[in-house]
């Protein structure tokens, strides 16, 4: 059986992801247990978290009641013990099979038969994390988006073993959180990085095939199809880096040549280029001003 | 730049009634002749020469390598998703020895008619199809395999990556046959999984061609 849910462990809260999720349980009320490795992660997630409740407030989103409320029930802690009154934890540290299956053994002795375990990888497979547990029916997939205090989706995935109750419960408490959940099968990349990523993919070697300039392939999608921001706008975003991590992670499993890193992206990662964050990749970039191909 | 249009036939760039069409004036007066549905042929007196292309290359227009007479041909197509209305980009295609100043003319002619214009090379499915089509197939495989309900699917793409359409409803709105055409015609050029055309869309093709669609 599977009990209610008031109180809520983010495992990685120091991290992007663990930081947005937590502020996502303790905005919808539950008692938050925020916990990381490093101290100062925390330290930051904190203030982060203080600054974005702040902004709600003032942009009406909040009420100062709310967000006193919601701070009041977020705690933060280095000890992994303190997890143990935790209903449901969910976990976003490294993407790291063998450091998420040693936490969720390390949670097994921590947490009550009940608790439910979920899973924030973008890359793994549910069902094998889940093997590091001795209750992988508790355990469940639930891919937050980045940035995860303002992103409501959120892709739901049972393991093999997953239970339907543990399904079903973790369900409704990302509802209850105002999120909006999908269910998707355990594999690799959900729906979001099984669609994304090979197409990104896609956009590299088309440029790298010289069909066109990095502008132009952008602008195609952006005016064709009304996305957003271009596929190599997008790689820039997340880091060159990042999508040959993704590759690198799918590509063995699936053998889908999509997924397979292009030389192009091979090289560019090499050569420093990594989007963004580099100040050069696809596109370069002064300060956070584009300024072309 | 004034433009002639040569032949009257069905566009997917162009529909009838598009204002483009309307403002078109009489060849004698243009600087560039856009033939749609036409062959094409030689306008040495003329800044261009824009032919509307299908799923083939400008090459088929023009000779490989471009014929003498026929640098100022520039191919070009307006993306549009089956019989939603066209979109405002023009993909314009041009070949090594394409000349420069065609390609300037033509993409003057179209963002003066308030269109998009991008520029590529002369390779099947340009930049839209190119990128799409796979994403198209992929999307209908794991519907197929039950990865997810296209409800789900689409959603998905819409709230996780701001798509206004998911790509299930969008291939499907396009038309499963068209897009079996498409992907088959760059599946034929490119012979990589990617592009050959998923389950759904060899069905609506098979019952298309069979006459029960
Ligand atoms: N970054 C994204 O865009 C994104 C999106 C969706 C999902 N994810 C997934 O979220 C997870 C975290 O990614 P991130 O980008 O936030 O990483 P991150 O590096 O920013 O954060 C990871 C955090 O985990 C902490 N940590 C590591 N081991 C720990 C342990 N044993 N116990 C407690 N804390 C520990 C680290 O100190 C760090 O603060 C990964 O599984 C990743 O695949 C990332």
């Amino acid at each position: 059986m599977t009990g209610k849910i008031e109180t809520v462990g983010v495992c990685g809260a120091g991290g992007t992801m663990g930081a947005g999720i937590a502020i996502v349980a303790a905005r919808a009320g539950f008692r938050t247990v925020a916990c990381d490795v490093s101290e100062d992660s925390l330290a930051r997630a904190r203030k982060q978290t203080e600054g974005f409740f702040g902004k709600s407030v003032d942009r009406g989103k909040m009420s100062e009641a709310d967000r006193d409320q919601a701070l009041a029930g977020l705690s933060h802690t280095t000890r992994l013990e303190e997890l143990s009154g935790c209903d449901l934890v969910i976990e976003a540290i490294y993407e790291d099979l063998q450091a998420k299956r040693e936490l969720l053994g390390l949670l097994d002795g921590i947490c009550g038969h009940d608790t439910i375990f979920a899973s924030n990888t973008s890359t793994l497979s549910i069902t094998e994390i889940a093997a590091g547990s001795q209750r992988p029916d508790k355990v469940v997939g639930m891919h937050f988006c980045l940035p995860a205090q303002l992103m409501k989706l959120i892709e739901m995935s049972p393991g093999l073993l997953t239970s339907p109750e543990t399904f079903q419960a973790a369900w409704a408490w990302t509802e209850t959180c105002d999120q909006v959940p999908v269910e998707t099968q355990d594999k690799p990349g959900f729906i979001l990085n099984a669609l994304l990523v090979p197409f990104n993919n896609d956009a590299i070697r088309a440029v790298e095939a010289g069909v066109a300039e990095p502008t132009a392939i952008d602008a195609a999608i952006k005016t064709g199809l009304g996305y957003k921001m271009g596929p190599l706008e997008l790689v820039d975003l997340v880091g060159l880096d990042t999508q040959l991590r993704l590759c690198e992670a799918f590509y063995p499993i699936t053998l889908d040549p999509r997924a397979a890193t292009p030389p192009l992206l091979r090289r560019m990662v090499a050569a420093g280029l990594l989007g963004r964050k580099a100040g050069k990749g696809f596109y370069t970039y002064d300060r956070d001003a584009m300024f072309g191909g | 730049m004034k433009y002639a249009i040569i032949g009257p036939g069905e566009s997917r760039s162009f529909p009838t009634g598009d204002g483009f069409r309307q403002a078109a004036v009489g060849e004698e007066e243009a600087d560039i002749v856009v033939f749609l549905g036409e062959l094409v042929s030689a306008r040495p007196d003329k800044a261009a020469v824009l032919v509307e292309l299908g799923t083939e290359c400008l090459g088929v227009h023009t000779g490989e390598p471009v014929e003498p007479g026929l640098e100022t041909v520039v191919g070009f197509a307006r993306y549009r998703n089956g019989q939603d209305d066209p979109s405002p980009l023009v993909e314009l295609v041009r070949r090594p020895e394409t000349n420069d100043k065609a390609v300037a003319a033509a993409r003057d002619m179209f963002e003066a008619a308030g269109l998009t214009v991008v520029v590529c090379g002369d390779q099947a499915g340009r930049i839209v199809d190119r990128l799409v089509r796979p994403k198209y197939n992929a999307a209908l495989r794991f519907l197929d395999e039950g990865l997810a309900t296209q409800k789900d699917l689409d959603l998905t793409c819409k709230l996780g990556l701001g798509y206004r359409d998911g790509p299930v409803e969008r291939v499907m709105r396009g038309g499963l046959t068209r897009h079996f055409d498409v992907t088959s015609a760059l599946f034929e050029v490119y012979g990589t999984p990617a592009y050959a055309p998923a389950r759904a869309a060899v069905v609506a093709a098979a019952r298309r061609d069979g006459g029960k669609d």
